[in-house]
């Protein structure tokens, strides 16, 4: 029982990851994209229906990454490229994934698909409890903290990943220098779209086999509020989504339980967490000024 | 080291850089017209001029960052064309710039490394930085973070930046402005190992004195057009500003300070601030007053309570004890700015595009938002919009502001104009105390001087005027009286003429033993 609660967290846990990890890179290069949650819907209807034409569930996930990377470059060449307003934008490319999304799913609709094949690794997962909570997984779920570790190690160790987080900092210097701010902007917000395509595809295709116009359900906000609650650090992305991913099991749970707590008041705590730690980040100016990437949202002109 | 005479001026070096006939337009602006400039291996060359004459144009154009429009770059000999920084850098220019285009969040090895090509690992380049850092007393640590350094310590990471590119000329564009007197000291000493080491700098400023102590010879620039070329050495700091300024500079008449004890108009009494913000400095008891007829300056780095300071005296952060500010006698503590002006306050703050004015609204409109409370050009909530007109005509006029066009934006005028527009809106009102920020920060020597006179002018005709200012020259010049600021606390007031600058530059780095000093002097 216990077991397949924890089952079920992690599992719920694997689109935050990939979605608030791509954006996380985004935001890393001073670019606030508030449109995952669009991305994430073009991401989830493309990935099923491709997978149930194709019958192929690998297809399926590469198309639900390409349908976000596409939403994605379409973000870029806006914001980047005719420098409009990151948070209008953003909330533009929602509303528009969102709508988007529920004409092409509309024919999906009723239909049903089977999950990704199980990497079962042999031995290991005939442990009891450990094997079953940590080597019975399907690929993403794998995928998924193998991103993460190489997230971290792109940002700290890799020189590609000092120049990210040099333009998020300071465009104007970084321009100076003679690196193409809007060029590395793009690239991070193309793979910010494909992870969020990525987390996407996971909804349909492994967490509830059919395709339901909004399935995202409010998770491209809570992986927004995730980059925040992880203050730009990848590692705490993850713990950050066991976390929610906890609490969202938990109003289910609670629900067929019978708790007395209302369900509303559960949704709000990703949130309620966000805001706390966006004050406790605030109040130590060390940490805040080494990890909040400092030209976050804002347009940058080359000509000045 | 046995001082060996250096090879004498230019006769010995071979030509490094050589410039002849550069024009640059912007429009129908002329920024260089016909600039001509040699500079040798390892020599230590100014280039001087007011805010406007094109300097910034010229060294842009030797840096890469601009194309002139016409005239040849030679060099080494060699006619070159600089396409752009990275080719500059490959020649061997390098450049620190007035504002720092450091990457605050990131450390100094990593900032380091963002400029060099890349290759070398950060453990291997942060070993270097520490070589030559203490091969020229540098004093950089390559693992500090960026934000936690001071603004000289700084200054030196984006030398250490440029100099680990090896090159052979190293542009500064106004190093100084930001320093302690003592911090510009060990620039210097710092700038003459690395000439004594053939890398030729080129020094941009309008600190006449600098100029003097460091740099052999100065390239003069007066509205993009070449003045001459002088052997510093043989000239004083007036031919020099002369030649810059084009007809000769009035000094500022030594002002006849107020006898005695006159009365004090701006009385603060311990003045206590908590830390509003992580970023702010608390104010420590801070007494002090001000008399009618003096300006009293107020000295100090950036950043060591000026803006708090600042704040609490015009009514923007107001405390809640009774008694503490006082005009003439009258409790303001607890008033706003706006109340605080009808009682007799005028004030300036540092910044002039956004606080002191609005970028985006005319002159008109600027000189009102200072005025509505004052009855003159409001009546029953309407604004009389000619008043307001004649109103910035007049200070523009009195103050000879230079426009563009009729009742032009803020934002068209040049930081100069600006300046003397913000200090001349207020000044017009007679106030009976006046409090100044920087009130010539970045302005040329023309505007400056014509600021300076004005405000002693107002104090001489019985006002109190409060100048905070982090310019030494400048409390020199026309402070009567002066105090320390450091570190939120404000040392007690000195006459300007019995102290001297080194007295002040330590106390301005909180040297207690210097305090004693400055206190034994006073004595």
């Amino acid at each position: 029982m216990l077991e397949d609660l924890i089952l079920t967290v992690l599992m719920t846990s694997v689109p935050l990851v990939y979605a608030a990890t791509g954006e996380l890179i985004v935001e890393r290069s001073g670019v606030l994209n508030l449109g995952v949650e669009g991305m994430m819907l073009m991401g989830a209807v493309s990935a099923f229906g491709i997978a149930m034409v194709s019958g192929s569930l690998v297809l399926g996930v590469i198309a639900g990454g390409l349908a976000g990377m596409l939403t994605a470059a379409l973000f870029g060449i806006l914001v980047l490229g005719f420098a409009t307003n990151q948070v209008a934008t953003g909330l533009a490319l929602t509303i528009f994934g969102a709508g988007l999304s529920g004409l092409l799913g509309a024919p999906l609709i009723g239909h049903a698909i089977e999950g990704l094949p199980v990497l079962r690794i042999p031995f290991l997962s005939e442990l009891p409890t450990v094997g079953k909570l940590v080597f019975s997984h399907d690929l993403m779920a794998y995928g998924a903290v193998i991103l993460v570790a190489a997230v971290a190690y792109f940002l700290k160790r890799t020189r590609a990943g000092l120049v990210l987080r040099a333009i998020g900092d300071n465009h104007d210097s970084a321009h100076a220098l003679g690196y193409s701010v809007l060029g590395v902007r793009f690239m991070a917000v193309l793979f910010g779209g494909l992870m969020a395509g990525f987390g996407g595809a996971y909804l349909p295709l492994m967490l509830t086999p059919h395709w339901a116009e909004g399935m995202t359900a409010g998770r491209g906000w809570i992986a927004l509020a995730l980059v925040v609650f992880a203050s730009w650090m990848p590692w705490r992305v993850l713990v950050g989504a066991l976390i929610f991913g906890g609490i969202t099991i938990m109003q289910l749970a609670g629900q067929a339980r019978g708790w007395t707590i209302p369900s509303q008041f559960l949704s709000m705590l990703p949130y309620l967490a966000t805001i706390v730690v966006l004050v406790l980040i605030s109040r130590n100016r060390e940490f805040s000024l080494a990890n909040s990437p400092a030209c976050l949202g804002r347009a940058f002109h080359a000509g000045k | 080291m046995i001082a060996t005479p250096r090879p004498s001026r230019n006769q010995s070096r071979s030509v490094l850089l050589n410039a002849s006939g550069i024009c640059k337009h912007f429009g129908d602006f002329t920024a260089n017209d016909d600039v001509s400039f040699s500079i040798g291996e390892g020599e230590i060359h100014a280039l001087l001029g007011e805010n406007g004459a094109g300097k910034s144009t010229f060294v842009k154009m030797v840096y890469g960052l601009l194309q002139p429009d016409s005239g040849q770059i030679e060099w080494r000999g060699q006619p070159t064309v600089i396409r752009s920084p990275q080719h500059a850098r490959e020649l061997g220019i390098g450049m620190v710039f007035q504002h720092f285009s450091l990457f605050q969040a990131l450390t100094v090895a990593e900032n380091i490394a963002l400029a060099l090509p890349p290759g070398e690992s950060l453990a291997d380049l942060a070993d270097r930085v520490r070589r030559m850092s203490a091969e020229y007393g540098i004093g950089v640590d390559p693992d500090a973070r960026v934000h936690n350094l001071s603004v000289g310590q700084q200054q030196r990471v984006e030398i250490v930046r440029c100099l680990l590119q090896d090159p052979s000329l190293l542009i500064m564009d106004e190093p100084t402005s930001v320093l302690t007197p003592q911090e510009t000291g060990q620039l210097f000493d710092v700038l003459r190992r690395f000439s004594e080491a053939g890398v030729a700098i080129l020094f941009i400023s309008h600190k006449l004195e600098e100029i003097r102590a460091l740099t052999e010879r100065a390239t003069v620039l007066r509205r993009g057009r070449n003045v001459g070329t002088v052997d510093t050495a043989g000239q004083s700091s007036k031919q020099l500003a002369e030649m810059m300024v084009g007809d000769s500079v009035g000094d500022i008449a030594g002002q006849a300070r107020p006898d005695g004890q006159t009365t004090a108009l701006l009385e603060v009494a311990s003045l206590v601030r908590p830390a509003g913000t992580a970023f702010a400095t608390p104010l420590r008891q801070i007494s002090f007053a001000a008399r009618a007829g003096e300006v009293l300056g107020i000295a100090g780095i950036a950043g060591n309570g000026q803006d708090e300071l600042m704040e609490a005296l015009i009514g923007e952060w107001r405390g809640r004890d009774a008694d503490v500010i006082r005009i003439d006698g009258v409790d303001i503590t607890r008033e706003g700015p706006s109340r605080r002006r009808q009682l007799g306050l005028g004030f300036v703050p540092e910044e002039r595009n956004g606080h002191a004015a609005v970028p985006n609204m005319t002159l008109a409109d600027n000189a009102l938002l200072t005025s509505h409370s004052l009855g003159r050009v409001v009546t029953r909530g309407l604004v009389d919009a000619d008043a307001t007109r004649a109103m910035a005509a007049e200070v523009a006029g009195a103050f000879d502001v230079r426009l563009p066009q009729e009742n032009p934006m803020a934002s068209a005028l040049s930081g100069g104009n600006l300046q003397k527009f913000v200090v001349g809106r207020e000044i017009s009102k007679r106030p009976r105390v006046f409090i100044v920020s920087q009130p010539t920060w970045g302005v040329d020597v023309g505007a400056a001087l014509s600021i300076r006179t004005a405000i002693l002018d107002l104090a001489a005709s019985g006002s109190a005027v409060v100048m905070i200012s982090q310019d030494l020259e400048e409390i020199f010049t026309i402070s009567h009286r002066v105090a320390v600021l450091y570190d939120g606390a404000l040392s007690e007031a000195m006459v300007t003429a019995d102290v001297t600058p080194e007295r002040l530059g330590l106390l301005m780095g909180g040297s207690a033993a210097a305090a004693g000093l400055a206190a034994e002097a006073q004595a």
